[in-house]
């Protein structure tokens, strides 16, 4: 009876796991969603005051890269980290198929992450640090994907 | 309950960026996009007329001849903008170039600033260049960071470039010095209230908003 009741236990724990991972992944696509948000304001009101005296911040949200078609980066950005905590919240509430669409957008965002930071390493030669602090929450992201297999 | 409430996190989430947004950015817009369409000049060189924010017929022009290079001038930079931004309608904000010889990239921030003018941007520019002062006042490549600075306030940075050595902003420039000396301007800034240049130990908020108050009392009984 002990022995089937540590069992049980040991399941629900396991069982958390994923609700735990999701709702962290969740909370850390809030706090990409708020950068990524003042980043396009600031951009579409052309406030200077956001690179606070940073060369490099200048020279990377000045750039031609900072816009695709016109639209901030930092604008697409917040849409891809709305996606993503949406479907992170629906993971964590035990939707099933929203761990495929967080999955997908996670490797998009790591995709386009790389292509930034390659920008900013070999065609800008400077760093945004905005920038910089959006990767790392996307290669956290991107972990939490890679523990959580989208399908069971 | 529970059923819902993914729906419910996730709207309440979308409603507050959206919201937050928007608070933001009606916050953080240009001042010169807040004077109404008709009232505000943003390049009116051809009339003789300095770089113009405010209505034509405001009682109270503030004139102002400044070096983007100068300390004092950033210092005093914002506190005008708020100015402008406190009495709106009553007060015309008149910007001339001024760089002084001391100053060794000076006349190139002045260029930057003319170059964004003919863009549309000259404003967004002037508070770029006095807010980040420190930063290219002390770069051996100031050029570099006004292209950058260019590029961020949404300016085509080519042409801004190429505007930046242009015949035609080194006229402007020009024109301006040669206003400023006329007048016996020396040093910046140099300000005057309806023509009448304030002390330059009275070149403080304070004093300025003083001056202001005076030049619409006395503008009151005649009109």
């Amino acid at each position: 009876m002990a022995k089937r009741n540590t069992s049980t236990e040991s399941t629900t724990k396991r069982s958390r796991v994923p609700t735990i991972l999701y709702t962290i992944a969740a909370l850390i696509c809030l706090v990409g969603l708020a950068e990524a948000t003042y980043l396009t304001v600031m951009n579409l009101t052309g406030e200077t005051a956001v690179c606070g005296g940073s060369t490099s911040c200048f020279e990377v949200l000045g750039s031609k890269y900072a816009k695709v078609a016109g639209i901030p980066v930092a604008g697409l950005g917040a849409v891809a980290y709305f996606s993503a905590f949406t479907f992170a919240t629906f993971a964590a509430f035990g939707y099933r198929r929203a761990r495929m669409l967080f999955a997908l957008t996670i490797a998009a965002m790591f995709l386009a992450t790389l292509w930034l930071l390659f920008v900013q390493a070999f065609l800008l030669h400077a760093f945004c640090r905005y920038c910089l602090f959006s990767a790392a929450m996307i290669f956290l992201l991107a972990g939490i994907v890679v523990s959580q297999p989208a399908t069971d | 309950m529970k059923r819902y409430l993914p729906f419910l996190i996730v709207l309440l989430v979308a409603v507050v960026a959206v919201g937050g947004g928007a608070v933001l950015y009606s916050a953080k817009r240009p001042h010169p996009l807040t004077i109404p369409k008709g009232k505000s000049v943003s390049a009116a060189k051809e009339s003789g007329e300095g770089h113009a924010l405010g209505p034509a017929d405001a009682p109270v022009t503030l004139q102002e001849f400044g070096d983007f290079q100068c300390p004092p001038c950033g210092r005093l930079s914002e506190p005008i903008n708020q100015l402008q931004r406190d009495y709106k309608e009553k007060l015309r904000l008149v910007f001339r170039n001024f760089p002084l010889i001391n100053h060794l990239h000076a006349r190139e921030a002045a260029y930057a600033a003319e170059a964004a003018g003919l863009q549309g941007r000259f404003w967004q520019m002037h508070d770029a260049l006095y807010r980040e002062q420190a930063v290219w006042s002390n770069s051996a490549d100031a050029r570099a960071l006004f292209a950058a600075y260019a590029g961020y306030i949404g300016l085509n940075t080519e042409r801004f470039k190429l505007d930046m050595d242009s015949e035609k902003v080194k006229e402007r420039v020009e024109a301006d010095q040669k206003q400023g000396l006329s007048l016996g301007v020396k040093n910046t800034p140099t300000i005057f209230v309806n023509n009448k240049e304030i002390d330059p130990k009275s070149l403080n908020p304070t004093e300025l908003r003083a001056a202001i108050d005076a030049a619409l009392k006395q503008a009151k009984p005649s009109s």
